[in-house]
């Protein structure tokens, strides 16, 4: 992964100094509270119902083994001892104190961390597939182009106070596992018809409160050109961007408002005058970057592992763990491992500062001490031995980072909701935790197969339930919490929106609803045929029928 | 003491800023129930009455733009004489400015108005002012200008800043030099890092 070299440190210190006199200027009332928000939020400091947040950028999701070490420590010292992994692949802590951010920062540095435009109006964490470099569907790492990106994207002066956030995704396959298209910006590499890397251009995604997906702007762009490119199109979405309503000020909203046959003419025109400019990339920048991300020393290993099949024969569990965590790897004897952070009953996506110290001893042993965090809030080891995964799965076992759950209903995508975000209508997180009880049973639940549930716990979408197979929305009626239903949403190069089935439901309702969804679901399907793939064939009529039939009966 | 920034020192303020008068009351503007905070691209800034009524001092001035249209002749000689600054807000399209202004190095000193300090487009003005139309005298940021912006300001081309009146223009200078090595090439250092220096 990325290494810093004293550039890159250098910067990193001076923004730890310059947040600490912004913080200090704070705490002394010469900043008020308006001016504070935008310094504090690009750095990913939210002040929440309980206690302050801090977001921690993790850029495309890479950590390393002492990173990961360094997060678990944090989150103890400063912290309840936990973490949260996002779904834009950043940590999240839930409780620091304002006044301990500064040390925070002074310590993410010494392990080249930062929290650097982790929220605010401004260029995001630029993010992408979690088996970059490993999955054997891949046509481009797009890992360096990310890091590229990036450093141009971190204190871009022109683009420092936007009408909004802004959010970018990369990816390098065709099957997309970045979801490009609910971006701002989406990036999708491909070898063009010369063989050249060449990059798709999507622009004006994005879920929230109007969930709109990509369009493409540009078919074919060069990769030089990858960053005069993006400067083109949010210079056109600095000047013109809807400043006066929050509503409607991101990218999606001008998009839809110009058309894309003009808004592209706009940008097209502004690109023209700074297209070759010097931050048009060069090879060999590419290349030094690139460098960072060449293939790990990978053993030459046959295709099978006797130890690992006769595992497989005779340890049900273990085999199970396969079905589902285990993933293919372009090198020969090599597996990609995901250990899930969606053990029942548990709050999606959030890791103890122990689990974090184990996952950074396994990443040390299994894993040439890399890992990643994906937007579905797990961790994976990238790079583990075919006949190294019975004993990875037994300490991660006992770590209780082994829930054999991975794309299954329960390994649910769920922002922190109400709990803790002062942004949420409604709870999320008791309302994962309601439903992986439900389906706590897990030959039911491999039986059901391939679903996505996602939650979110207002119309900001985080949970990235608009793409949700099934996507729950917590929403506020007359000051109580309630659920609206959305299904047949995808992410990947389909992507769909979902539709609503009906009337929202109560918190207690939930997993009943979930409950009968499945039931349509395994009623109709064809052998072979995903949740989402029915709801696609049948439509939203036979799974609202049976929902609501139930309710009315529950209520006579 | 002046709190005016130019090329990095504190400097005396030479210009009167012109303000046209506030003829009656101005309304409220809403959105999705919220008091509308910036003007969008485009929108007119002063009604014609305004305008007209606006008194224009001896000396070195500040005039808004649309103050200068409606006055451009009889103002020409004192342009030439380097009397006159033209003042631009963020909201107004800089392409207009352009075409209506011709030769925008006629005037000794652009300033921007920022009304509130998040409005990024200022940026974006300080640099198609520098790299697309050329101009080359002081360009100012006035309004909400605060420490915290200076670093994006100057690498969008500005070399003069008039801190917000209740703040200290002394203590901001610091933050001119809040990073060292910029990665991205911008205005004031036009390459990026991996051209500058041998990474």
């Amino acid at each position: 992964m990325y290494k810093y070299d004293a550039i890159d440190q250098q910067l990193v210190n001076e923004r730890v100094a310059q947040y600490r006199d912004q913080t200090n200027r704070y705490l002394a009332g010469e900043l008020s509270e308006d001016e504070f928000r935008p310094l504090r939020l690009q750095n990913g400091l939210y002040i929440q119902r309980q206690a302050p947040m801090l977001r921690i950028a993790v850029p495309y999701g890479m950590l390393s083994s002492k990173q990961l070490r360094k997060l678990g420590e944090i989150a103890k010292k400063y912290d309840k001892g936990y973490g949260h992994f996002s779904t834009r692949q950043n940590l999240q802590l839930n409780w620091p104190k304002l006044e301990d951010v500064p040390e925070i920062l002074a310590e993410l540095a010494t392990v080249e961390m930062h929290a650097i435009q982790t929220s605010g109006n401004c260029i995001r964490n630029i993010t992408t597939d979690q088996f970059a470099g490993v999955a054997p569907d891949e046509v481009i790492d797009p890992r360096a182009m990310a890091e590229v990106m990036r450093q141009w994207s971190t204190f871009h002066p022109e683009f420092a106070l936007l009408p909004r956030k802004f959010k970018i995704a990369v990816s390098g396959t065709e099957q997309d596992r970045a979801i490009v298209q609910a971006h701002d910006i989406g990036m999708e590499f491909y070898k063009d018809a010369k063989g050249q890397t060449a990059i798709k251009v999507w622009v004006g995604g994005g879920l929230g409160r109007t969930p709109i997906l990509g369009t493409v702007i540009r078919e074919h762009l060069e990769w030089q050109h990858a960053l005069t490119y993006c400067e083109a199109i949010i210079r056109v979405y600095n000047i013109h961007g809807r400043r006066d309503n929050a509503y409607k000020a991101r990218i999606k909203i001008l998009v839809k408002s110009l058309g894309i046959d003009e808004f592209k003419k706009q940008v097209e025109a502004e690109w023209l005058h700074i297209k070759d400019n010097p931050n048009t990339i060069t090879e060999a920048e590419l290349a030094r970057v690139a460098e960072h991300f060449e293939a790990m020393p990978y053993e030459s290993l046959p295709t099978n592992d006797a130890s690992f099949d006769s595992a497989i024969a005779s340890n049900p569990a273990f085999a199970a763990w396969v079905k589902r965590c285990v993933h293919p790897h372009k090198q020969s004897g090599y597996r990609a491992v995901t250990l899930s952070l969606k053990p029942h009953g548990h709050a999606p996506g959030d890791i103890t500062s122990e689990q974090m110290a184990v996952v950074a001893d396994l990443a040390d042993a299994y894993s040439f001490g890399e890992l990643r965090a994906s937007h579905e809030q797990n961790l994976i080891l990238a790079d583990v031995k075919l006949c190294e995964l019975f004993p990875l799965w037994e300490k991660a076992r006992t770590a209780g980072l082994a829930t054999p759950n991975i794309g299954l209903l329960t390994d649910i995508i769920c922002c922190p909701g109400g709990d803790f975000c002062s942004l949420a209508n409604a709870k999320s997180i008791p309302i994962a935790e309601a439903i992986q009880m439900q389906f706590d049973n897990l030959d039911y639940l491999h039986d059901i197969g391939d679903l996505e549930l996602n939650i979110s716990g207002c119309m900001n979408a985080c949970g990235h339930h608009h793409v949700g197979h099934i996507g729950i929305l917590g929403v506020d009626k007359d000051g109580s919490e309630w659920y609206q239903v959305t299904i047949g949403g995808k992410q990947g190069i389909d992507a769909s929106i979902g539709s609503v089935i009906g009337p929202s439901f109560s918190a207690e309702e939930m997993p009943g609803v979930v409950q009968r969804l499945i039931e349509v679901y395994i009623k109709e399907r064809t052998p072979e045929e995903r949740f989402i793939d029915t709801v696609r064939r049948i439509g939203v009529p036979p799974f609202k029928a049976h929902v609501y039939a139930s309710k009315e009966t529950a209520n006579v | 003491m002046s709190n005016l920034i130019k090329d990095n020192a504190i400097a005396a303020d030479e210009w009167t800023r012109v303000t046209p008068p506030s003829l009656g009351e101005e309304t409220v503007r809403k959105q999705a129930g919220k008091v509308v905070l910036f003007k969008l691209t485009g929108e007119e800034t002063f009604s014609a009455e305004q305008i007209a009524a606006t008194q224009i001092p001896a000396g070195k001035v500040l005039i808004p733009f649309a103050v200068w249209r409606a006055h451009k002749d009889t103002l020409a000689n004192r342009v030439s004489q380097g009397e006159v600054g033209l003042l631009i807000a963020t909201h107004e399209a800089i392409e207009d400015v352009i075409a209506e202004v011709k030769d925008i190095n006629a005037f000794v000193l652009v300033a921007i108005y920022v009304e509130r300090f998040a409005d990024g487009r200022i940026f974006t003005i300080g640099n198609l002012l520098r790299t697309r139309y050329g101009y080359k005298n002081e360009l100012r940021a006035v309004g909400d200008v605060l420490r915290d912006q200076l670093f994006f300001l100057k690498r969008s081309g500005f070399n003069s800043y008039l801190i917000r009146a209740d703040r200290s223009a002394t203590e901001a200078l610091a933050s001119l030099k809040d990073f060292s090595e910029p990665y991205q090439g911008a205005v004031d250092i036009t390459e990026p890092a991996w051209r500058r220096i041998n990474r």
